[in-house]
């Protein structure tokens, strides 16, 4: 375990947005489960074996009887296909990463992956275990998240509602950071301005692959006009 | 439970499958020790500000603009956060402000 204590204690402080935004998203996600009579154990259980966001908000309707299994399939590929494309920056850093790389393809989710591509890593301390800490313990927040509003439910001390704004904030944070870097102006756009277009023409439920394809194809075209001006790494 | 656990434990499963599936096709495609052609490393680097950009909308996807607050207190709250993080460059103050004024915008301004 020779310095992941260290690396953890390193990660910790960029994964606090996280924290926030997981403990919460996740105990809303274990109330509505709790609600169609599942105990905490399934909820802790979905978790542990599934880990994502929107998809464990959308998988909570299909435990009703007579269920399809395509049905199920076919629903989770609709919301999950944008983590397709996420690999294709991680590549390099999880192909170096041994066993573990599967883990951290594993814990891909929208908020990991941000963290995982645009974090500065610290000098002194060893990249492969900086960003498994991240990994790690941005699960670990979405599975106690879950377990919490699994056993107690909608007992907040305050009204948390909004709170969720703290991944829209991270996002936020992470763009302007992106900004900084002259090169990345041009894609981070082309995003904001495939996701509104497609947004506007498909629909809030189903803009997200329509967007990524657009974004993918202009990067593709553009290939000649970008390649000098895109950052050299992912970061 | 509405319906039986074993049901109820394949469901999980199909769904952590489909899910996994998702994350890992790249790296199924370009598995280690392949080489990764020039097109696919200029895409990996050219994606991330992208995708960025585009989890900012995902994020506020669900933000009537049509109807009164008209996105007022989203608005105002990514404004907030964009330039107060350029000011002083501190993730967590940038996201913690953005946060408590969003709560508080929706909870007591734009009712």
């Amino acid at each position: 375990m020779g310095g992941y204590k260290e690396a953890a204690r390193k990660a910790f402080p960029y994964t606090i947005p996280v924290l926030t935004g997981y403990l919460f998203i996740g105990i809303a996600f274990g109330v509505m489960y709790a609600e169609k009579g599942y105990s905490f154990f399934w909820a802790v259980l979905m978790s542990l074996l599934v880990y994502a966001g929107s998809g464990q908000y959308l998988a909570v309707n299909f435990f009703v009887p007579g269920i399809s299994f395509l049905h199920v399939i076919f629903m989770t590929l609709m919301v999950n296909i944008r983590h397709i494309f996420y690999g294709i920056s991680l590549l390099e850093k999880f192909n170096n990463m041994g066993k573990k790389r599967w883990y951290m393809i594993f814990g891909l989710t929208d908020e990991t992956y941000s963290l995982l591509c645009t974090t500065k890593i610290p000098e002194d301390v060893d990249e492969e275990k900086f960003l498994f800490a991240i990994s790690i313990m941005n699960q670990s927040y979405w599975v106690l998240g879950s377990f919490l509003g699994a056993v107690a439910g909608m007992v907040l001390p305050f009204n948390s509602e909004g709170i969720d704004f703290a991944m829209t904030a991270l996002f936020v944070v992470i763009f302007v950071e992106q900004w900084m870097d002259r090169k990345n102006r041009i894609p981070e756009l082309l995003g904001v301005a495939a996701a509104l277009l497609c947004l506007s023409v498909f629909g809030a439920d189903r803009f997200v692959l329509p967007a990524m394809l657009c974004i993918v194809a202009v990067l593709f075209v553009g290939r000649k006009k970008l390649e000098g001006s895109v950052s050299d790494r992912c970061r | 439970m509405p319906v039986n656990a074993l049901t109820s434990f394949l469901i999980i499963l199909l769904v952590a499958a489909v899910t996994f599936a998702t994350r890992a096709v790249p790296f199924l495609i370009f598995p280690k020790g392949k080489e990764i052609p020039g097109l696919v490393q200029y895409l990996g680097r050219a994606l991330t500000p992208a995708i960025i950009g585009m989890l900012v909308v995902y994020c506020l996807r669900s933000t009537s603009v049509l109807a009164a607050p008209y996105g007022a207190p989203e608005a105002i709250a990514v404004a907030v956060t964009a330039l107060l993080h350029m000011w002083k460059r501190n993730n967590l103050l940038s996201i913690g402000t953005g946060t408590v004024l969003y709560m508080f915008l929706i909870q007591t301004v734009f009712l």
